[in-house]
């Protein structure tokens, strides 16, 4: 059976509204799907464009345990680091990695509740990203503890030394939110992958293949029982999931905004930290299935719809995230605090003056084009301005850590902070780190959901529907 | 095939409509220990086959157990194993108290739930009859199935094989144990 050939989906179908409307390609039968989706993964050969980025991907990861293996020989000082200046990169990292998670867990959970069926072709991916963009987040407060080594010491356990973690303060929150929101992450994405695991193993030809796929399966036989408890478990985590996603980020911003620095000190942190996870996760999400669609012809399954409808939630994330920062200077002057005031305004014309300006770029000026649907439905467009958000949002945990902290508010204990080699090579290893992680799930794991996939096929009415 | 060895009689279905169609028939026809076999969760199948599920509650005990549970230890450690007088705030500050109890309540329903739908579907489960029936592999890819197992009191080799044929499958096979 042949692979559904990409020309098919150009006869995109458009709703009243003029948004493209179909989820699959007319007339897509459940072989097509399992090929499609299968062969990916049971095929041999990975295309060109794999190799490549598997390589670079792989090269970065070896320069982030370089980096590494060198912090723990040195310590943390040969980071950028100081005092006044004491969270540098690994606490943007750790924020900016986190927020790129929160897409992932929106997807899946969040639009599963409102039946947002054109979810379908994305979740997987999704749900992959964001376990390993959490996993790369969870290494920078460790990276930043010193001695990482003894990290147990943040957990509850009756130790011989007598002393408790104090849970009044949100960095042991922040153990909790972080270390529940991996494993039920790590849990959300297996259980979906379960029933394609087995569908890989039926489809298998080579011995190992079904080895591998075989044990991973557990034994799943697609029987109507077993269904009606999996959908079950998987309504429930994504039920639990959504409230999860909102506190995790919630609980990263009150590291901050309990704290008394002016730039930190803000009501306003929980929510605007929450859009701003979103609007990085769906940069993300676009910036990695866009090449990925493109590279493994995956056209007639995930539609322009899925990129038109992510680049509306990414808009509308990115203007809440624009009005965050609005109030933020707002109240600022508002306040009439002296502190305040000089916090925006060291923020906006200080020696770090020009990285605030840039993000403005990125984050606001930029994301502007997506009013226009037609950049809204270029893949070249989109992967662009995604690409901007990305790095918009990195820029922005570096504003809102570096800068606030530089100053504050006696000028005697004032101070710069500049990142050394070790600092980038963390930032780009991670980045290394995330992709190699990416590369192998596309290779060894169904990419999309396709027993998913196969109930768009069994009601063509849902996959349509505008 | 006799029935020391005999699991159960399949058939197989093209589609999931005739599948439901065929579990509500010999569900009408007495039939209970029987189970169908589907590529995606078909709507009402596991009803129609009088399937019962007790995950919810599973669920709601474990994010119960998980909450409670990280709640006396915020206390049992702020308060009582090792009090901290930090700017006079009262020890037993239980504001302070709520995102870990929220988070550890997820956590606790979420592995009930995962864990719960895995045990309560026996699996790992590597060996099962059903693997023997060489077209089982569609079972994941396009096809439908309808097992009617020996164990059931009903069970009759010769008669349920005349039963299933009325359910109008593309064919009936034995399903050795």
């Amino acid at each position: 059976m042949k692979t559904i050939p990409p020309n098919e989906q150009s006869r995109t179908r458009m709703s009243p509204l003029g948004y493209p409307s179909n989820l699959l390609a007319p007339g897509t039968t459940y072989e097509q799907v399992n090929e499609t989706i299968g062969s990916i993964v049971l095929k041999n050969r990975q295309p060109a464009p794999w190799w490549i980025g598997f390589v670079v991907a792989f090269g970065l990861l070896m320069i982030f345990f370089f980096a590494i293996s060198w912090l723990l020989l040195r310590g943390v000082g040969v980071w950028g680091i100081n005092i006044p200046v004491a969270w540098g990169f690994a606490i943007v990292n750790f924020v900016w990695w986190i927020g790129i998670g929160h897409a992932g867990t929106f997807i899946s959970a969040i639009l599963l509740l409102l039946f947002q069926h054109w979810r379908t072709a994305i979740n997987r991916f999704a749900e992959a990203m964001t376990l390993f963009a959490v996993a790369c987040a969870g290494l920078f407060p460790l990276l930043h503890l010193g001695r990482p080594w003894v990290f147990y010491w943040l957990l509850p356990y009756p130790d011989t030394m007598g002393v408790w973690p104090q849970f009044r303060s949100p960095l042991v929150w922040d153990v909790f939110a972080v270390s529940t929101y991996l494993l039920v992450s790590i849990m959300f994405w297996f259980l979906g992958l379960l029933p394609d695991l087995a569908t890989v193993r039926d489809r298998a030809k080579k011995n190992w293949q079904k080895k591998f796929y075989g044990v991973l399966a557990l034994g799943w036989r697609n029987s109507a029982a077993h269904w009606q408890r999996h959908q079950i478990a998987y309504l429930l985590l994504a039920g639990l999931a959504t409230p999860l996603v909102l506190s995790v980020h919630s609980v990263v911003s009150l590291d901050f905004a309990v704290a008394q620095l002016p730039g930190w000190h803000s009501t306003i942190f929980p929510p605007y930290f929450v859009a701003g996870a979103i609007y990085s996760g769906f940069a993300m999400v676009l910036n990695i299935v866009i090449p990925v669609r493109k590279i493994y012809h995956l056209e007639a399954l995930i539609t322009e719809r899925y990129l038109n409808n992510m680049a509306n939630v990414m808009f509308a994330t990115g203007l809440m995230v624009g009005y965050g920062y609005f109030i933020e200077a707002f109240m600022s002057w508002y306040s009439g605090d002296i502190f305040e005031e000089y916090m925006m305004m060291n923020r906006a014309f200080g020696p770090y003056g020009w990285i605030f300006w840039g993000l403005m770029l990125c984050n606001v000026i930029v994301p502007q084009a997506l009013w226009s649907a037609r950049i809204r439905r270029n893949p070249l467009t989109l992967f662009i301005v995604a690409f901007f958000i990305n790095v918009g949002m990195w820029v922005e945990r570096f504003v809102i850590v570096i800068t606030s902290l530089h100053r504050d508010f006696v000028p005697s204990s004032w101070g710069m902070f500049f990142p050394t080699i070790w600092d980038w090579a963390t930032l780009f290893g991670s980045v290394g780190l995330f992709l190699t992680l990416l590369f192998l799930f596309v290779r060894f794991f169904p990419m999309i959901s396709i027993s998913e996939e196969r109930e768009l096929v069994a009601e063509p009415a849902k996959a349509n529907a505008p | 095939m006799n029935d020391e060895v005999l699991y159960g009689l399949a058939a197989e279905f093209e589609t999931h409509e005739q599948l439901v169609r065929a579990a509500e028939e010999s569900y009408a026809h007495g039939f209970r220990k029987m189970d169908g076999y589907a590529p995606f969760p078909v709507d009402g199948l596991a009803e129609a086959l009088g399937k019962k599920n007790h995950i919810p509650l599973l669920v709601l005990l474990g994010g119960i157990l998980g909450g409670s549970s990280a709640y006396f230890m915020e206390w049992f450690a702020n308060v009582v194993s090792y009090p901290i007088n930090i700017g006079g705030r009262p020890l037993h500050s239980w504001p302070a108290f709520i995102p870990i109890t929220f988070e550890l309540t997820v956590l606790g329903a979420a592995l009930t739930a995962f864990f719960g739908s895995l045990v309560l579907n026996g699996l790992p489960h590597p060996y099962h009859p059903m693997f023997n029936l060489p077209e089982f592999e569609r079972a994941s890819q396009d096809r439908f199935f309808l097992c009617i197992e020996a164990r059931d009191p009903q069970f009759d080799a010769i008669k349920t094989r005349e039963f299933l044929q009325t359910l109008v499958p593309i064919q009936v096979s034995e399903v050795a144990r």
